[in-house]
């Protein structure tokens, strides 16, 4: 018998609280860390973000009744206590299949991130983690090539890579711009990177850009016999400028090109991504914005969301921070979203801030990017955290030699391969960093000068963003 | 502060060229290349030797040394092995890979003998 029909506001836990719900494995799960308005129950809350990032409005309505809700809406199944904090709580919330789009990680985010964040009821609210079902990775396209197939084309194994940001940010004519490019290369780094904000300014215009720093890296090849790539910068202002810049790209023979995610979109983003994997292109990440979304603890979203649906919306390469260095970033926080660019199968691990199982099925892996302030004494660390399966790039840290950017670069590879010799002997690098580092520079003057320089250099600020762990 | 160098590499000079993974730092000794061996046994992955004329170094396809050495585990039958692929090839820079099934990559890849190259 059908139900009948009474207008007006009900309480939200009636219809989305429901402790004994089991999740299934076709269900998408999102944990949020809600502060609720005072007086609002812990129930009501959660009940009240399961309810509006899924089915439901303010009030009753009676086309309620036209469909199967019980079939279609979320469900708060549980919440627990955030250690150290009594004001929020965990809201653990199960979204059937049927809700979402399959393939568009848009789709998913625009319910699960988007009116709720704004409702009235919760004072704030951060989206922790989400665990993609199976069959939603299965219909999204990943990245282009993934790890293993990077290191077959560039023919590098067995170390992690370097990279380096080229420096000043803005402002260098092109032809300096390729100088600096090649001297980098021809020291011994695998790539170096445009900037985020180098589009197509007036003082160097992109096609102007791509050509020079082109020329550098063929000869950088030449002169070394390694291979050696650019991180030529597409992101533009629309999507057609875009593909007119990829597309050029191609037709110069470079082997990578990079975009910004957050600030170009992610819809943006995915055709790109679909793009290089259609040209053979790999593809750089860079994420300006994140800090807006993922740093408040206790508003927005985490990084290791960001990072995860990344890997869904394709990438080869993604900043993920550096634990060391300049910028922010937790060491377990980090290496918990770095298992989630490059691991098969990650268990819920809360000591990691990982909160859900993650299966991405035969997904290729994202090569997690450490970059922002770091320099060779950072290396023994930066090897230990990261292995191999990374890209490190050392901006300041390369350019800012006192003998220039081919020293630098050559000091930072030295640094690595006796890092990562030392490391496969079985030493431990993080305990014996300064002997590994001084003995290899006794065949090294560019690493010796180095170390010199940058010996008192440190960034020692507390973390913002933090695991929550209990500190009574 | 020392006192500034150039860098020393040049197009026209072929011991300019790099060769990958340790190419940057000094020839290792034998005690050296057997823990790089034991590191390759330990991890599960299966040697293999591979060598290229020099000239042909840039090549994705270097000539293999017979099959790779599945489920070898004694340093010393590996390190034979590089001796007789070095013997049988004069003039040929020598590689030792180890191959990742797993990842379905090369966990380890380093050039193990260096031919001098003649100016």
């Amino acid at each position: 018998m059908g139900k009948t029909y009474q207008a007006g506001v009900k309480e939200y836990r009636e219809t989305y609280w429901d402790p004994n719900y089991t999740p299934k494995d076709s269900d998408f799960l999102a944990c949020f860390k809600v502060v609720p308005q005072p007086g609002v129950p812990r129930e009501e809350a959660a009940a009240a973000v399961c309810a509006e990032s899924s089915t439901a409005t303010w009030t009753t309505v009676w086309t309620d009744l036209l469909t199967d809700l019980d079939y279609y809406k979320g469900r708060a199944y549980a919440i627990e206590d955030v250690p150290g904090d009594d004001e929020a709580f965990y809201a653990f919330i199960a979204y059937p299949m049927g809700l979402f789009e399959e393939g568009s990680v848009v789709n998913v985010f625009t319910s699960l991130v988007g009116n709720v964040f704004g409702f009235k009821a919760v004072r704030t609210l951060r989206l922790e983690d989400v665990r993609f079902p199976l069959w939603f990775v299965t219909t999204c396209d990943g990245p282009p090539h993934g790890i293993q197939v990077e290191r077959d084309k560039l023919d590098k194994y067995g170390r992690p890579l370097l990279g380096c940001t080229i420096k000043p940010k803005l402002g260098l004519s092109a032809k300096n711009y390729g100088r600096a490019v090649y001297e980098c290369l021809r020291g011994g780094l695998d790539f170096t990177k445009d900037d985020e904000n180098v589009n197509s300014q007036p003082f160097m215009r992109w096609r102007d850009r791509f050509l020079f720093c082109q020329e550098a890296i063929e000869k950088a090849e030449a002169e070394t016999g390694e291979r050696k790539g650019h991180y030529l910068n597409v992101t533009a202002g629309n999507m057609e400028e875009i593909y007119k810049r990829a597309e050029f790209a191609k037709e110069i023979g470079t082997p990578i090109i990079m975009s910004d995610y957050l600030t170009i979109g992610w819809a943006a983003h995915s055709s790109l991504s679909r793009w290089c994997r259609d040209n053979g292109m790999l593809l750089h990440v860079h994420r300006a914005m994140h800090g807006v979304i993922d740093r408040n603890p206790k508003h927005g979203i985490n990084f290791r969301v960001l990072a995860k649906l990344l890997r869904l919306l394709g990438g080869d390469h993604l900043h993920s921070g550096t634990v060391v260095g300049k910028l922010e970033g937790d060491r377990a926080a980090t290496l918990g979203w770095v298992d989630l660019m490059r691991e098969r199968y990650v268990k819920e691990d809360r000591s990691r801030g990982i909160f859900f199982d993650q299966d991405w099925g035969q997904m290729p892996a994202v090569m997690p990017v450490a970059s922002g302030g770091i320099h060779v004494w950072h290396m023994p660390a930066l090897v230990s955290i990261f292995g191999d399966d990374a890209v490190l790039q050392f901006g300041g840290g390369t350019i800012g030699h006192p003998w220039g950017n081919a020293a630098g670069a050559a000091a930072n590879r030295v640094a690595l391969e006796a890092c990562v010799q030392a490391r496969n002997e079985g030493r431990n690098l993080e305990r014996e960093g300064k002997d590994i580092l001084t003995n290899a520079a006794k065949s090294s003057p560019e690493l010796k000068m180095a170390m010199e320089t940058w010996k008192e250099i440190k960034f020692e600020f507390d973390t913002v963003d933090k695991l929550d762990v209990a500190h009574k | 502060m020392s006192e500034m160098q150039d860098y020393k590499s040049r197009l026209s000079d072929p011991n300019s060229r790099k060769l990958g993974t340790f190419s940057y730092l000094p020839q290792m000794d034998s005690d050296q290349l057997r823990k790089q061996i034991q590191y390759i046994v330990n991890n599960g992955w299966n040697p293999a030797i591979e060598h290229t004329e020099p000239k042909q170094a840039t090549s994705n396809f270097w000539y293999m040394w017979k099959l790779p050495m599945f489920g070898e585990t004694d340093v010393d039958r590996i390190l034979g092995e590089i001796e007789l692929c070095k013997k049988a090839n004069p003039g040929n820079h020598v590689r030792l890979i180890g191959y990742d099934n797993i990842k379905q990559s090369q966990g380890a890849n380093m050039v193990v003998y260096r031919a001098p190259i003649e100016v």
